[in-house]
């Protein structure tokens, strides 16, 4: 039992990550049915930025998500400008590869500059404390990351239902056109969402990288992968299904690692994958219309 | 107040729109008349600006509109009441309404149209935390009627207002419009239900694949011996 809440303690905290990102995955999918397979690199440049913002401006931990957040923000709505919105009105399939090549080049790029190696987040930007709790042993960086995620996460939940924008990008993501007869700009709700997204993503890459300590060019493929898988397993397109696909993804992967072996579990995750898209394709929230995925 | 001056429209290699023209006079009801896939909707559409005419002249109070992004359509008082209601289906009747004033910042302005939409339809006053989705078809109808004077329109387009509805629904639907139009709202409203559109025009139009091809007073028209066989049931 103890060992069992030990692994809840450490899933939560990646799940939690997972979740942020699979939010990004989620929304942008809702408003343009184009799964971003950017997304997880753009987590890895906000996990960039912020390492730098720590390194050479010094800031504390939070400003530095902060920065990341905003870059990320910048670079979110930059790339939709330029890669996306040209191909609104192709099809699917090469906005997709669009995608596929963005992430390759914001890979490589990153490599290209930085070069290769790991980079590694400097301890004294969060030293480590541990509490021993009733037995269990708690990270304050666990605690850190659950916090703050799920902090972001209720923002998310309050810019999305109650104000005016957050309400635009549901009218947009049901029906592009009555939002349009609204007054509702698309292309700058779409802007928003991408910014929102993409922020997410860099609050996300900055807690990798708190909570893993490095960082390297191509930490965004698996994390941005899995987090991919826990976006389809709550329903794609779903806001509340991506923070539970996040946090069941996060756990399903700590218990892998805790009760069996750490080496299944990338297979697990994907294997997981498989599943859904076997038995329930519109996710564990997704109404069965068929058309989602 | 709008002159719609020899439009064409494609969609693709459809030719929808063929050179059409019509003009909407400031405080009037215009009906287009018309059987199914005449080019009602594509007229409508044409003039919120989400498709564009490839020639001819859209002018609103003067202003040309072929060249203005839809958004900026509705905001010099242009709204839609489009075919088949497309009310936001997973949001509230609220947020319904609240997205109708999307461009309005003025609290009290909106707050006040509010109040006059669920006097006006005291239904949805009662639904308006329940998600538009779970309305009925007449409900979402008054609904989207409710969301496009939500921008308080000088111009509001109506495509259909009363398909799919019952017979004692469409009275009250068209006795809304009339109310609508006497308290200064214009009025273009495309119908296939001719004989009840012109009964409360005072202009109006016929289209046929694409073009006009009657015009005159509603009353007239109402008479002439072509509407009554095509759209009047004899
Ligand atoms: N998206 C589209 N792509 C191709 N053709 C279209 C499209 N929309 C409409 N059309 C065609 O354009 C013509 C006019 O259509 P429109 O929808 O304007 O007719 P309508 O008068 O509104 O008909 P209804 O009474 O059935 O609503 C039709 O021939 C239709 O098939
Ligand atoms: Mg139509």
């Amino acid at each position: 039992m103890l060992e069992f809440s030990q692994q809840m303690i450490n899933g939560l905290s990646l799940g939690a990550i997972y979740a942020l990102i699979a939010l990004g995955y989620t929304m942008v999918y809702g408003i343009i049915k184009l799964i971003n397979f950017a997304h997880g690199d753009i987590m890895m440049v906000g996990a960039y930025v912020g390492f730098f913002s720590i390194t050479l401006l010094g800031t504390n931990i939070v400003v530095a998500m902060l920065v990341a957040m905003i870059f990320c923000a910048a670079l979110g709505v930059i790339m939709e400008k330029i890669a996306y919105r040209p191909l609104r009105n192709s099809t699917r399939i090469a906005a997709l590869i669009t995608a596929i090549g963005l992430s390759l080049f914001l890979e490589y790029i990153t490599v290209v500059i930085l070069g290769p190696a790991q980079k590694v987040f400097p301890a004294s930007a969060f030293p480590v404390k541990v509490y021993n709790i009733a037995g269990l042993s708690i990270l304050n960086k666990q605690i850190f990351v659950f916090v703050s995620a799920v902090l972001l996460m209720l923002i998310l939940q309050y810019i999305i239902k109650r104000t005016k924008t957050g309400k635009a990008m549901r009218a947009v993501s049901l029906d592009q056109e009555a939002a349009v007869l609204m007054g509702i700009s698309v292309d700058r709700t779409i802007s928003i969402t991408f910014a929102i997204g993409s922020a997410l993503a860099a609050a996300a890459g900055v807690m990798i990288g708190v909570y893993y300590q490095t960082i390297n060019p191509l930490m965004g493929i698996i994390p941005g992968l899995k987090a991919f898988v826990a976006a389809v397993l709550g329903g794609i397109g779903l806001i509340p299904g991506a923070m539970v696909g996040g946090f069941v993804m996060g756990l399903l992967e700590t218990m892998v690692s805790g009760y069996g072996n750490s080496l299944y579990r990338d297979a697990v995750a994907f294997g997981v994958l498989i599943i859904i898209l076997l038995i329930k394709p519109t996710g564990l929230f997704g109404k069965n219309t068929g058309e989602k995925v | 107040m709008l002159k719609v001056k020899g439009i064409d429209v494609y969609y693709g290699a459809i030719h929808a729109l063929k050179n059409l023209s019509l003009e909407v006079e400031e405080g009037s009801i215009v009906t287009l008349i018309g059987a199914n896939g005449a080019g009602k909707t594509t007229t409508l559409k044409s003039i919120s600006g989400i498709l564009r005419p490839t020639s001819g002249s859209i002018l609103f109070k003067g202003q040309e509109l072929v060249k203005i992004a839809p958004e900026k359509i509705v905001a010099l008082g242009i709204s839609q009441v489009p075919e088949g209601r497309r009310v936001f289906q997973e949001m509230s009747v609220l947020e319904n309404l609240e997205m109708g004033a999307y461009l309005r910042s003025y609290k009290k302005g909106i707050q006040e149209d509010m109040d006059n939409v669920f006097s006006r339809f005291p239904r949805l006053k009662e639904r308006r935390k329940q998600s538009a989705g779970t309305l009925s078809g007449g409900e979402q109808q008054m609904l989207a009627i409710g969301r496009a004077l939500m921008a308080r329109p000088q111009l509001l387009l109506m495509d259909e207002p009363s398909m799919g509805l019952a017979p004692l629904l469409v009275v009250e639907i068209f006795n809304i419009i009339k109310d609508i139009n006497s308290r200064g709202t214009t009025i273009l409203l495309v119908e296939q239900n001719a004989n009840m559109a012109l009964s409360i025009a005072d202009q109006a139009y016929v289209i046929e694949t694409g073009d006009i091809v009657l015009q005159g007073a509603a009353k007239e028209l109402m008479q002439s011996e072509e509407v009554k066989k095509a759209y009047l049931g004899g």
